[in-house]
């Protein structure tokens, strides 16, 4: 276990990267989620349309597909957006602190809008769960759209869809593990060099990072059933 | 869109002359986005005729086809181990004795929560140093990590659908003095088979995409494929795009089967409710 010891810092560093990866395509999956949703339930038609073909087309592309457009094929259209990246755990140094990475932020990017779709179809499901006549009721009191959505279908919309957003974000949490394969130094990175450099202990390197991703799914987990607390009535 | 037409009222002249208009902008913001993109495309030459016929050259083409060949036969065999471990895998969580059904809990669990990748990873690794050619070794490789991971999907909607089939059933049988096992096959199953099917099938569009992951491991299929036609046409961005493109075709037509059995099953109600209900064990993504 010799490994662990003298690496246990980087293993935190890579599991840092891990979690930063998937706050900010959480973030970007969430609005822009929220977005394609609202869209999709719409009365512009058009909306429905574009809604609805962004979904069939980004559901039914690998993620790993995605993230090769976003970081081999826009750079082709100079298209190179960098975000800083926070290295918070084992720096030795000033310079780790904090850079700027390609990689990291396209792959976080394509990661973002792919989660998109998921957190899509998990707000609409929601609000097709609640049940009609509290619309109808929002309708026959005078709200518009605008309203009766705001004030009365997504607030109960969101009680309903907290299950599947925590179902979709556990699977987001895996998927950063793909951005490995265009170049980005993250966990599963961190396991395949410890494996190449400690390679009679395969399994139990496998073993750890196993559980540092299972940590992560818990702590989603954890996070969703306190919010479904918090919402739950009475 | 019958669903959610509650949500605003049926429109009237003056709402439709406005929604026209929100349209019509709409369209001038996505129209406007689209010759955008392609002005962009055409300056960057990806609609060079270096590009495109560079695609329909022979060995191009064949380099796609072996790649397509490989993607099925990794997901193929997946699905099909996946569902027989699947299978054996509910079988034990589903067993009235406490001390098979935790551990079996235990491992359906750990399974679901690792990332498929790491699977592979792990694979690969093993398999070194044993004379294996490296091709073989990425078709193990992913094949026994998306065999794990979906296996243990599969559990739980064999788990689900067989909980979805109504309790006097069981007892009904019980009453007429089946055995156990006798139960499950002649009762339990027959009628699950039924509501798990769209449910198996999303999954096989989930493993289908997984095949993808071939590409960190070395293991050609299409999308590795994709990148040795990349480097030989020196076009990422096209290459790419039509490689989404064939699995989107792939996806759409397996998605039109889910949904036609779907349709099928919805003719009886209680059917159908039992299917969404089994399809809300599959994780999202």
């Amino acid at each position: 276990m010799q490994w662990l010891s003298t690496n246990w810092t980087d293993i935190l560093k890579y599991f840092g990267v891990t979690v930063e990866m998937s706050i900010l395509a959480g973030l970007i999956a969430l609005v822009v989620g929220t977005i394609l949703a609202a869209m999709r339930v719409g009365p512009v038609p058009l909306g429905r349309v574009v809604g609805g073909l962004y979904i069939r087309l980004v559901r039914n592309t690998p993620l790993l597909v995605v993230m090769l457009i976003f970081a081999f094929g826009l750079p082709e259209l100079n298209f190179r957006p960098s975000l800083p990246l926070a290295s918070w755990f084992g720096s030795e140094s000033h310079y780790e602190l904090i850079y700027f990475n390609f990689f990291w932020t396209s792959a976080t990017i394509a990661l973002g809008l792919y989660t998109a779709s998921f957190v899509c179809e998990a707000i609409r499901s929601g609000i097709n769960a609640v049940p009609l006549g509290q619309a109808e009721a929002a309708r026959a009191i005078g709200m518009t759209f605008a309203q009766s959505l705001r004030l009365v279908v997504l607030p109960q919309a969101f009680r309903v869809v907290v299950p599947p957003l925590a179902s979709t974000y556990i699977a987001m949490v895996k998927n950063t593990s793909v951005a490995f394969g265009v170049g980005v130094a993250e966990a599963a990175f961190e396991m395949h060099k410890l494996s190449n450099d400690f390679s009679s202990q395969v399994l139990p390197i496998f073993i750890v990072f196993a559980v540092g991703y299972m940590i992560l799914v818990a702590i989603v987990s954890a996070v969703s059933s306190l919010i479904e607390r918090k919402l739950a009535v009475s | 869109m019958a669903d959610a037409t509650v949500l605003y009222d049926a429109p009237g002249p003056a709402t439709i002359r406005r929604q026209r208009v929100y349209s019509a902008i709409f369209l001038v913001v996505v129209a406007a986005v689209l010759v955008w993109i392609v002005l962009k495309l055409e300056d960057a030459g990806e609609f060079d005729s270096r590009v495109w016929n560079g695609l329909t050259r022979s060995n191009v083409i064949s380099a796609l086809q072996d790649g397509l060949l490989a993607t099925f036969k990794a997901a193929v065999i997946s699905i099909v181990l996946a569902v027989v471990l699947g299978f054996m895998l509910a079988v034990g969580r589903l067993s009235d004795h406490r001390w098979i059904r935790l551990p079996f809990w235990a491992v359906i669990e750990f399974l679901r929560a690792v990332p498929v990748l790491l699977m592979m990873l792990l694979v690969l690794k093993l398999t070194g140093g044993h004379d294996i050619d490296p091709d073989t070794r990425g078709l193990i490789a992913v094949v026994v990590g998306l065999t794990l991971y979906n296996g243990s999907v599969l559990a739980e909607v064999f788990r689900a659908g067989v909980q979805a089939v109504p309790k006097g059933q069981v007892e009904a049988a019980y009453a007429i003095g089946l055995r156990k096992n006798q139960v499950m096959t002649v009762v339990l199953l027959p009628q699950a088979v039924r509501f798990m099917l769209p449910a198996i099938i999303s999954q096989c569009v989930v493993a289908l995409k997984d095949t993808s992951l071939g590409y960190i491991v070395l293991y050609p299929e299409t999308v590795r494929q994709g990148k040795l036609i990349a480097q030989f046409l020196q076009n990422n961005l096209m290459v790419f795009v039509v490689i989404a493109v064939l699995f989107i075709i792939m996806n759409n037509l397996l998605s039109e089967l889910a949904s036609w059995l779907e349709r099928r099953l919805s003719r009886r109600g209680r059917a159908s409710k039992a299917a969404a209900a089994v399809e809300e064990v599959l994780p999202a993504g």
